[in-house]
């Protein structure tokens, strides 16, 4: 215990000797931030500037500046609050499944087993597979419902078919969407369980701790930072689901499972309003920020930088 | 004993079954692609069947196929390369020269990637089309670079952390220039991390679909673009979608499974050890 006291790397103070470094050092940094900053700033700029006018691209030469028409129209744009309340529905639901079960998993596979890393390595596959292919396999494959697998289950039970895209099209894309992450969480949290103290688990249960009390009072509390994580990352992914989308529903059947990134794509690849869409566009600057901040803050918190 | 000899039994069980239900669509996909049309969409399914090659030589004479599966490789590729280029020597100077500002500077690069797609879709649309960049590979390389950048730059910084300043200040009493240093000595000994950082840039880039779908359509699309041109009902053909869409995730699938260990240091910026 003593030697990895003695052993601890003190880093120099990063001053002094810094003065021969100063100048490369600023020009390392440089064309990183620079290519951020206008990644971030040109299209925003450009954003706000298309979202004050009137500009569809069929008939661009009726574009002149409207002022905050677009953002009246679309704010009030009962469309709008649908694709919000989708977006929230599907961010939380897949959030809640996949550290849900992302946590049992990793305990399940935190025990030793008869093949435990090849089961390991077919469980976290579906996280290497392209969201077109996964949705187009789960749309056509299994999903179908006539020639789908789990029709073909169901109504080999005599329950008859579900046509799951036209009356659970939100559940289906959540079960997607969740196959496709579930890995994630799992490779993630098994990892974090793999650092836990076996000693500490051990005192716990040599106290006479349960089972269920050790998971909550010591695998809980120790996983907590890797599920910050986990959220984290997700999140910025599950706020611009798309490609699922796209490729199974295509927003629909009517507007029930467009989020808001395909009600944005929608008004501006198919109806050509730019200015509709720029406004559609800022607003879901503003409400990825709003879920994101929060988030970072607690998550950059933890982060050994 | 024989207690504990059940629950083995019970855990092993359970072990392996989830791991099967996980990846059922995986491989139902692949078995698919080894039948015939007719076997593919067949009730009841069918688990026994002469296998055939027919969807995969079918696939290639589709010499489209190749043309989008060598413009995923060019883009995953350009882009990483890329964004190692940018981000290496970023992480260098934050990782062992910071400043006051450098923890800043990191979380604001991280607050980019916040900055969702659909918000910028129009500018960069635009942008794309008036500069000649739509449906272009180039175009596409700049994008996914400026994506991954962050989580690049990430990745170098935390691998970089864990490098012994004590070799890198030995090196520099014997008069090494930033370069050499750079070269000679951090490169060598961060190989395996930026190995992990490289690979998780090539999934992320690969897998890409809301830039590939919105800024191509057919010169410069990649494998996300082709398969899903398949989701339009005259495409339906399930055993050569099957054999299309093992195509496109046998190497990444691959790449994951033998990087899988790295990943996960490299996916939580090494939070999580």
């Amino acid at each position: 215990m003593t030697s990895s006291v003695a052993t601890t790397q003190h880093s120099p103070p990063p001053s002094k000797k810094r003065s021969r470094k100063q100048i490369p050092t600023l020009a390392l940094v440089a064309p990183s931030v620079i290519v951020l900053l206008l990644w971030m700033i040109v299209p925003l700029v450009m954003a706000i500037w298309f979202s004050l006018q009137r500009y569809n691209l069929l008939i661009p030469e009726n574009r002149e500046f409207v002022g905050l028409g677009n953002f009246v129209f679309i704010l009030t744009d009962p469309a709008l609050w649908t694709s919000i309340g989708i977006t929230l529905i599907l961010v939380a639901s897949v959030l809640l499944i996949t550290i849900g079960l992302g946590t049992l998993l990793a305990v399940l596979y935190n025990q030793d087993f008869f093949g435990r890393g090849i089961a390991r390595v077919l469980a976290i596959s579906p996280f290497f597979v392209m969201p077109t292919v996964s949705a187009l396999i789960w749309k056509n494959m299994l999903m179908h419902p006539v020639n789908g697998l789990f029709a073909q289950i169901t109504r080999g039970l005599g329950l008859g078919a579900i046509d799951w895209f036209a009356d659970l099209p939100l559940l289906s894309i959540i079960i997607i969407v969740s196959w496709e992450w579930l890995p994630f969480a799992l490779l993630i949290l098994l990892t974090a369980i793999q650092s836990l103290d076996t000693d500490q688990l051990e005192a716990a249960r040599m106290d006479g701790a349960r089972p269920l009390a050790l998971f909550r009072f010591v695998v809980l509390p120790h996983l907590s930072r890797a599920i910050a994580v986990v959220a984290m990352i997700e999140t910025i992914f599950f706020l611009t689901i798309f490609a699922e989308i796209f490729v199974t529903t295509g927003g629909g059947p009517g507007l029930a499972t467009t989020n808001l990134a395909y009600y944005i794509y929608l008004k501006a690849l198919l109806e050509f309003d730019v200015g509709g869409a720029s406004a559609g566009g800022l607003i879901a600057v503003v409400l990825a920020n709003l879920v994101a901040i929060f988030l970072v803050r607690s998550v950059a918190r933890n982060l050994d930088t | 004993m024989a207690n504990k000899n059940s629950r083995q039994w019970l855990i092993t069980l359970l072990g392996w079954l989830v791991a099967i239900i996980l990846f059922f669509p995986i491989l139902w996909m692949f078995v698919t692609s080894f039948k015939t049309e007719v076997a593919a969409v067949a009730t009841p399914p069918q688990l026994f069947f002469q296998p055939t090659l027919e969807n995969y030589v079918a696939i290639q004479e589709r010499a489209s196929y190749f043309n989008y599966a060598w413009n995923s490789v060019l883009i995953s590729l350009g882009a990483t390369v890329l964004a190692l280029l940018l981000a290496v020597p970023a992480a260098y100077a934050m990782a062992f020269f910071p400043t006051s500002r450098t923890k800043g500077t990191l979380i604001w690069m991280l607050s980019t990637k916040m900055l969702p797609p659909v918000g910028v879709l129009v500018p960069i649309y635009i942008l794309a089309r008036e500069t000649g960049l739509l449906d272009t590979r180039i175009g596409l390389v700049i994008i996914y670079t400026l994506i991954n950048l962050p989580i690049v730059v990430w990745m170098i910084y935390s691998f970089f952390k864990e490098v012994p300043k004590d070799i890198l200040e030995a090196d520099r009493m014997d008069g090494a220039t930033t370069y050499q240093e750079l070269v000679h000595v951090l490169l060598p000994l961060s190989l395996p991390g930026i190995a992990s950082t490289a690979l998780l840039s090539i999934i992320l880039s690969w897998n890409e679909a809301f830039w590939s779908l919105n800024l191509t359509t057919y010169d410069s699309a990649p494998l996300t673009a082709f398969i899903a041109s398949f989701s339009s009902p005259q495409g339906l053909f399930w055993a050569k979608l099957s054999a299309a869409s093992t195509m496109a995730i046998a190497p990444i699938l691959i790449f994951g499974w033998l990087s899988q260990r790295q990943l996960v240091r490299g996916l939580t910026f090494g939070a999580v050890k």
